[in-house]
C-alpha cells in the first residue's frame, strides 16, 4: 500500500469514526459506523487479510450493524437530551484520551523499526489471508477455542432472548 | 512507490481507539455507547491484522475471527439488556441510569 493512498483513506476513516461520536442522532451514528467498518475492511485487503475483509463486512457491517439499527428504530430514539452537557468533563476526557493517544503514538515511533517479522517490503507468503489458510489453522491449533465460541454464540442466543422476552405474568 | 510502514497502520489503530474510548466517556446515549465500543474493537481488529501481515504469520487474523465473535455476543447481549432496561425506565440515557451507581 503506497503513501497516497494510503493518507486519505485514513482520514476518511478517522473522519467518519468521529462522525460516530459527534453525531447526536443515533442513526447517523450508527451509519458513520458502518462507512467506519468498510473502510476498515478496504485496510484489511491492503494488508493482505481478504477473508477477514469479507467477514468485516458480512459479521460487522452486515449483521451486527442492522440489529443496532433494528434497536434503534425499535426504541424510536430521538436525538440526545442536549442542555446537559458537562464542559469539565468534556475537556478532562479529551484531555486524558489525548495523553493516552500521544503516550501510545510516542511508544510506536519510538519501536519504528525493532517490530520483529520480514515487514510491509517483504511480499507475504503465497496465498497470505486466504479462507484456506486462516481455515487451516482455525481447525488445527485454535480447534478447542473455535468450539468455546460455539458454546458462547449458544449462550448469547439464549441470554438475548431470556433478556429482552416481555415478561408473562 | 515504497511500501507504508507498519507504525503507520498502528498509529491509525491508536487514534481509531481514542476516538472511541472518547466516545464512550462523553456521550450518554447507551447505544451510542456500544457503537463507540466496536471502534474500540475494530481498532484492536486492525492492529491485530497489521502485525500479523508484520510478522508473516497467520494467528493474527485467526484471533481477529475470535474478537468478532465475542463482538457479536456482545451485541446481541447488550441490546437485549437495553430493550429490557427501556422498557422499564422508558430511557435509555446513561445518566438516568443510576440505580447502582455510587
Amino acid at each position: 500500500m503506497s503513501l497516497p493512498l494510503f493518507l486519505p483513506l485514513a482520514a476518511l476513516l478517522l473522519l467518519s469514526a468521529l462522525g460516530v461520536v459527534l453525531n447526536t442522532h443515533p442513526v447517523r451514528s450508527a451509519m458513520c459506523l458502518v462507512a467506519t467498518l468498510f473502510l476498515l475492511a478496504v485496510f484489511f485487503i491492503f494488508l493482505d487479510a481478504e477473508f477477514v475483509a469479507a467477514l468485516q463486512i458480512i459479521v460487522y457491517a452486515g449483521a451486527i450493524m442492522v440489529v443496532f439499527l433494528f434497536v434503534i428504530m425499535l426504541l424510536n430514539l430521538e436525538k440526545d437530551e442536549v442542555g446537559r452537557t458537562r464542559t469539565g468533563w468534556h475537556m478532562t476526557t479529551m484531555v486524558s484520551a489525548g495523553l493516552f493517544a500521544i503516550g501510545l503514538l510516542y511508544i510506536v515511533y519510538r519501536a519504528g523499526t525493532l517490530l520483529p517479522g520480514a515487514g510491509m517490503g517483504v511480499a507475504a507468503p503465497a496465498a497470505f489471508g486466504s479462507l484456506e489458510m486462516v481455515a487451516l489453522r482455525l481447525f488445527t491449533v485454535y480447534l478447542l477455542p473455535f468450539e468455546i465460541t460455539g458454546l458462547l454464540m449458544l449462550a448469547a442466543v439464549v441470554g438475548a432472548v431470556v433478556l429482552a422476552k416481555k415478561k408473562v405474568a | 512507490m515504497t511500501a507504508v510502514p507498519t507504525s503507520s497502520f498502528i498509529a491509525l489503530s491508536v487514534l481509531l481507539f481514542s476516538i472511541g474510548a472518547i466516545g464512550v466517556l462523553v456521550r450518554r446515549n447507551a447505544i451510542v455507547i456500544f457503537m463507540c465500543i466496536e471502534l474500540m474493537l475494530n481498532a484492536a481488529n486492525l492492529a491485530f491484522v497489521t502485525f500479523a501481515r508484520q510478522q508473516g504469520s497467520i494467528d493474527g487474523q485467526v484471533i481477529v475471527f475470535f474478537v468478532m465473535t465475542v463482538a457479536a455476543a456482545e451485541a446481541a447481549v447488550g441490546l437485549a439488556i437495553i430493550i429490557a432496561v427501556f422498557r422499564h425506565r422508558q430511557t435509555v440515557n446513561a445518566d438516568d441510569l443510576r440505580l447502582l451507581r455510587w
